[in-house]
């Protein structure tokens, strides 16, 4: 049996392999190493390794490139932007995801259009990795999980790993992949273990795990929306109802055949997405099956995400906020008895 | 400081700053016939900046413009040919006709893009020099912003980073005295009147020059560039200069002296005052200058007759260079 690490390690060992593989590559966040300019920090050792420790041990090993930057979000995700356009492999590592705000233009306006503007003769090899999602009681402006804003946007990527082994490759594949990645990291999964092989791999871009199957209804859930949808179709196997979970892994480019051919087969989906039915995966990827596999829908698409209100800070309001697996069974069980109106005519 | 370039650069520099003139001036006319599409900022008046930074630059060092861009990419090297038929929008374009006057980019030649958001260079070029460090090549970075772009945060964020990361990036403030139509008297009330004072509150030398003096900027960029390839990181250049044309083109320009730019023409054209200084000092004949102006006359001109001629991009180009791969 593979060993077993914690999803946060998944991520420090990816980040290793790619520094040791290749050269070009390089970190630079708030704290990635830490202490900069105390008595805390010398090449033997860094001092916090990144706010929750998943950069820790790397500055020791390439103290040239694990730079600890200013608080100014807009000149270093800019500068990992600006360097990656310059031959160079940046990881930029935007603390919190709430954070875009302040630098978001050098990724929207920047990064993701120098290709397009500039004739196809831009490449710009960044990967951004940012922290999502709710469950810590750290309200508003650090609970978000807002990656449909950067996948709305033509010539970024955006990836949504669900557990340690994707972590791993899916982050090896972003920062080998030449185009800019998002790489949207669920706090709640830093100490999930899983099985994680030692040695170097990739998982492409692109292409969803089908996480379990079953003939009766399609769940396309998100990040750490994955393991609720898991216990969720465990309890309604026991009434015989057998759903499929499709992990999309990344949002953009989506895995529109692996949904499609799912469907097709079960007539029944429900999303469940930690962020926003509003202009989100979850309405888009209900109207783009809607559309596109009208005729396979035994009855109407349902969506499980969070209410249209920003994280609340009580904790009773914030579980409440939270899709959970009680919410994804009873929408599966909607599917199931409802009909379609296409059906019904 | 003349005497130190040679006659051949002194051509090379003249030649430049007489493409960008010629080049920005015809496409005021083109304009008002309503031949050239979108938004067009022309760099008229500003032509020493440029050329007496790019002087000093070979293609490994990079630049990042803005949206008065054609000087900076002509400076740098860019194919004249090929940015008239960018911004006319056709397939024989700097960028294939997908860019257009704001987003004119050649990498090979390290000019990292002319950019429609005010402000977005210096953090891009914060990382360009970062490059430069971490590869230790020797190459610098350059941003090239307006009076109205030093009071962008982004500005603020990579003066400050730059020293903490002890970059090899000069900041080149080209101070028109016009953000759009707001002076800086009124937005970027530094006490002694240079905005460059800013930048030694941050920990880096600064100094004002006058920009449409060719020999000034070329004296200041190149300490700063020097200083930047050995190590000795940052450095602010504040040019004071004039734009001849409006904001942009179409600009009624109602915030302007009347006979500011007449005046400035005759007064303060920074090609005639490289004139006045090769032509007395006796370092280049008139009529080797004369010779150049004709040339670029008939390259501007077949600039223009080409691009109007040139074939619109297919329209599957439409759906191609988004991504690497996806």
């Amino acid at each position: 049996m593979a060993r077993k690490i914690m999803f946060k390690d998944a991520i420090n060992e990816a980040m290793r392999l790619e520094m040791e593989r290749d050269e070009s590559v390089f970190l630079i966040g708030l704290d990635v190493a830490g202490g900069a300019g105390t008595a805390t920090l010398d090449k033997e050792r860094d001092s916090w390794g990144g706010v929750l420790g998943v950069s820790k041990g790397l500055y020791p090993l390439f103290p040239d490139r694990v730079i600890d930057a200013p608080i100014s979000e807009s000149a270093y995700i800019g500068a990992a932007v600006g360097a990656s356009a310059c031959g160079m492999r940046a990881i930029g590592e935007l603390m919190f995801s709430d954070f875009m705000g302040v630098c978001f233009d050098q990724l929207y306006n920047q990064a993701a259009k120098f290709r397009y503007m500039f004739g196809g003769t831009a490449v710009t090899p960044v990967t951004i990795r940012t922290m999502i999602g709710a469950g810590f009681s750290a309200a508003a402006q650090h609970s978000q999980s807002p990656y449909s804003m950067f996948a709305h946007v033509p010539g970024l990527k955006c990836i949504i790993p669900s557990n340690p082994y994707d972590a791993k490759g899916l982050l090896a594949a972003s920062i080998q992949d030449d185009d800019p990645c998002v790489f949207f990291e669920h706090k709640a999964l830093y100490t999930m273990k899983g099985e994680v092989p030692e040695e170097h791999y990739v998982i492409p871009l692109g292409k969803a795990n089908v996480v379990r199957e079953g003939n009766d209804v399609t769940i396309v859930a998100l990040g750490r929306m994955v393991q609720f949808a898991e216990k969720a179709a465990k309890k309604l196997a026991k009434d015989g109802i057998e759903c499929t979970i499709i992990d999309p892994r990344t949002i953009s480019p989506m895995d529109w055949d692996a949904i499609y051919s799912s469907v097709e087969k079960t007539g029944r989906l429900v999303v469940v997405d930690e962020s926003y039915d509003v202009c989100g995966v979850a309405s888009d990827v209900v109207g783009h099956v809607t559309q596109d596999v009208f005729g396979a829908l035994k009855a109407a698409p349902q969506m499980v995400t969070a209410p249209f209100v920003p994280t609340p800070f009580a904790a009773n309001l914030e579980a409440a906020y939270l899709p959970d697996p009680a919410k994804i069974e009873a929408a599966v069980r909607k599917t199931i008895q409802a009909k379609c109106a296409a059906t019904v005519a | 400081m003349k005497t130190q370039l040679s006659k051949e650069d002194l051509l090379k520099a003249y030649r430049k700053m007489r493409e960008i003139r010629e080049f920005e001036d015809r496409l005021h006319k083109e304009f008002a016939t309503g031949t050239v599409p979108g938004f067009v900022h022309l760099y008229s008046g500003e032509e020493a900046v440029a050329t007496g930074v790019c002087e000093h630059l070979n293609d490994l060092d990079r630049i990042a413009s803005t949206h008065r861009g054609h000087g900076h990419c002509i400076a740098k090297g860019v194919d004249i040919m090929g940015m008239m038929a960018e911004i006319y929008g056709k397939k024989t374009g700097t960028c294939g006709g997908k860019g257009g006057s704001m987003h004119i980019a050649d990498l090979d030649k390290g000019m990292l893009g002319a950019n429609g958001i005010v402000g977005a260079g210096p953090p891009l070029i914060a990382g360009a020099a970062l490059a430069s460090k971490l590869r230790k090549d020797g190459s610098v970075g350059v941003v090239f912003f307006g009076d109205g772009a030093s009071n962008q945060g982004t500005n603020f964020e990579s003066m400050n980073m730059a020293v903490t990361l002890d970059l090899p990036m000069i900041f080149v403030l080209e101070n028109n005295g016009y953000a759009e139509s707001t002076s800086p008297n009124y937005s970027a009330k530094v006490g002694t009147g240079n905005i460059a004072d800013r930048a030694r509150g941050f920990g880096m030398p600064a100094v004002t020059v006058d920009g449409n003096d060719f020999f000034a900027v070329y004296e200041a960029a190149g300490e700063a560039i020097e200083r930047a390839r050995k190590g000795g990181g940052p450095t602010y250049i504040e040019c004071k200069t004039m734009r001849y044309f409006g904001h942009f083109e179409g600009d009624a320009q109602t915030y302007r002296p009347k006979n500011e730019v007449k005046e400035a023409r005759v007064n303060d054209c920074p090609l005639n005052r490289f004139v006045a200084a090769v032509t007395s000092e006796g370092l280049v004949d008139a009529a080797e200058l004369e010779a150049i102006d004709k040339d670029v006359l008939a390259l501007v001109e077949k600039s223009v007759q080409e691009a109007k001629a040139a074939p619109q991009p297919d329209l599957a180009d439409l759906m191609t260079g988004v991504y690497v791969s996806y």
